[in-house]
């Protein structure tokens, strides 16, 4: 399956009632898929006039406490960023994915993880985060749907699945199968109308003075709670790493390979894979950072996670970025020659070029 | 002692935050007998906009949410689409359903969306300050159109019924206003029967605009405002139902 169908359909497992979605490659595949499968499946599927109108729809169907998603690329995310914001005021979980593509602007249609910053810092006006997965295989975006509703629905936040338009269109074999729900909380917020009971109120507005005040206090203080509970890492061969390659998304696959064939070539490199892109896992890459060693982080963008990890090594040790922007994409012997300038002396380096 | 009118249980018994005069205290009223009338609180889920009415959830005792400038059709879809058994309402000024909100309108009608729309047309926004509105009316002053309202630079009035009237998925429409006690019965009938389309699962979506006035940005007594809506705003919004729906029996 490629991995936009398979996400999709790893969604319809973990019990999304509701999809709504709006036209952008690389991610049709998705819309497409769920415009059949949904309506078999007796739920809901609008193409909506927008991506405005789609993350509004979201938002719709969330405030009744359904379970509901949508998916698009790059310039369809930029567009729903308004609708995240309120989904956070309003404290209504939703999963988003972000099938990444070159920008800024229309940019292109190529893979791309330029959207780091928009995703992990929250691209919309107030104090607000949302949690962000970052797979790297069509078996982990699928595997992370049902994890993106739980979080969505235990912490009642906006969800990212930042994805890239190698890991939607890619075929990889996978296996779905349904997971375990976590304990989740009722939803006895949401809006089912008032019978035998006083109403409910879905907002964001709080005119009263000190009062949104709390509010961002009391979403800080939750945010605190996923920082604490949530992150999930991947360490190799980091213990005498030399080199440690922090990298994320379908750019870990290429740091996998040259990593591997470093070590044949008897360089001490390792890598570190964040898979939750917020919450960071900073305690992981601070411990990292205890003994001497060199950080590379690399990604397909002029350097966004590269700040996250320049600030979770804390300056215990030199961070070093490289990068591929605009839909181009790192080899495997870009990075390996990466990890070797940084590591071999300058004369072992000469010698090698000599033979 | 015998009761001959009293407030209506889904209004709330409390002063609201509306200027003197100001006419969306009887189209919350409105909304609420109508509610009553058939029964459907326990089932009605309501929108709020962004503008003078963002607090009616404050008034309206039925579960609400408060949503972006102009989005209410797309979120109203998400709720409708989810739970078809729930009557869903938006209830829209100018600036939000024909400024900002006239793709989600539009697109919320063409595909025949069973929602229920209030539309109040005041000719301005109110809550920014009185500034220019689709439906400013020309040569109508307003914060922004300083000389009055000019065609060419400014725009013409947009008439929001007409436009989706010729929608097919629009099955009711109405224009009505508040200017006296005939035209509020009216306005309550048309509320009504837009609610009581989506009770009966009639397929589309059905839209009651009510004129209203906004004395303190027309710089007019509340009593000059009724006039004025009667006398100028509709020669250019004529009343009447545009587009009409019969259950049948």
């Amino acid at each position: 399956m490629c991995g936009n169908e398979a996400l999709a359909e790893a969604a319809i497992i973990a019990g999304v009632d509701a999809y709504f979605g709006y036209p952008i490659t690389p991610q049709n595949e998705i819309t497409a898929y769920m415009s059949k499968r949904m309506p078999e499946e007796g739920r809901v599927f609008v193409q909506s006039e927008s991506e405005l109108a789609a993350i509004n729809m979201v938002f719709g169907a969330s405030a009744t406490g359904k379970r509901t998603m949508t998916t698009s690329s790059s310039p369809g995310i930029s567009l729903m960023q308004e609708g995240i914001s309120y989904l956070s005021g309003a404290e209504l979980p939703a999963v988003v994915v972000n099938v990444m593509r070159g920008g800024p602007g229309l940019g292109n249609i190529a893979p791309s993880q330029g959207d780091y910053f928009q995703a992990t810092r929250g691209g919309g006006h107030g104090d607000y985060r949302t949690i962000t997965l970052g797979p790297s295989s069509v078996q982990e975006l699928a595997d992370c749907m049902s994890l993106a509703f739980d979080l969505a629905d235990q912490y009642r936040m906006t969800v990212v699945v930042l994805a890239d338009g190698f890991l939607g269109q890619m075929m990889e074999p996978v296996v779905l199968d349904k997971k375990p729900r976590r304990k989740l909380p009722p939803k006895d917020w949401a809006l089912t109308g008032a019978e035998g009971r006083e109403q409910n109120i879905v907002r964001s507005l709080w005119l009263g003075e000190g009062v949104l005040e709390e509010l961002n206090y009391k979403l800080q203080a939750k945010y605190e709670q996923v920082q604490k509970n949530e992150v999930i890492c991947e360490e190799y061969e980091v213990d005498d790493a030399e080199i440690v390659v922090v990298a994320y998304g379908i750019a870990a696959r290429i740091v996998r390979s040259a990593v591997n064939k470093a070590r044949e070539e008897g360089i001490k490199a390792g890598w570190i894979r964040p898979i939750t892109l917020w919450p960071f896992p900073t305690k992981q890459i601070n411990r990292a950072a205890e003994e001497l060693r060199i950080f590379l982080t690399v990604e397909m963008s002029c350097g966004q996670m590269v700040e996250d990890v320049k600030l979770a090594v804390a300056g215990k040790a030199p961070v070093l970025f490289y990068g591929r922007a605009g839909g181009s994409v790192p080899s495997v012997d870009e990075v390996l020659e990466r990890i070797r300038q940084l590591t071999i002396p300058a004369n072992k380096q000469k010698v090698k070029s000599k033979k | 002692m015998k009761t001959v009118f009293t407030r209506t249980a889904t209004l709330k018994d409390c002063p609201t935050h509306y200027c003197p005069g100001c006419g969306h205290g009887i189209a919350h009223r409105l909304i609420a007998e109508a509610i009553d009338e058939l029964g459907i609180r326990g089932r009605t889920i309501g929108i709020a906009p962004v503008g003078c009415a963002v607090l009616a959830y404050d008034y309206l005792d039925v579960d609400m949410i408060e949503v972006a400038h102009g989005r209410a059709p797309a979120v109203a879809t998400g709720m409708k689409r989810t739970n078809p058994d729930k009557i869903i309402f938006s209830y829209q000024g100018d600036g939000d359903l024909a400024a900002i909100g006239t793709a989600e309108i539009i697109h919320a009608a063409h595909r025949a969306e069973q929602l229920t729309v209030v539309f109040i047309n005041n000719a301005v926004f109110g809550m920014t300050g009185g500034q220019m509105a689709p439906t400013t009316v020309l040569g109508q002053v307003t914060a922004t159109t300083q000389k009055g309202r000019e065609a060419i630079g400014e725009g013409y009035p947009l008439q929001i019924c007409e436009l989706l009237a010729v929608l097919p998925g629009a099955i009711y429409i109405e224009r009505c206003s508040v200017y006296n006690p005939a035209q509020v019965r009216k306005t309550k009938k048309a509320i009504k029967h837009a609610f009581e389309l989506q009770v009966n699962g009639a397929e589309g979506l059905s839209l009651v605009e009510v004129l209203s006035p906004c004395p303190t940005y027309w710089r007019m007594t509340p009593a000059k405002a009724m006039e004025w809506i009667e006398k100028e705003m509709t020669k250019t919004f004529p009343l009447g139902c545009l587009k009409s729906f019969e259950l049948t029996k």
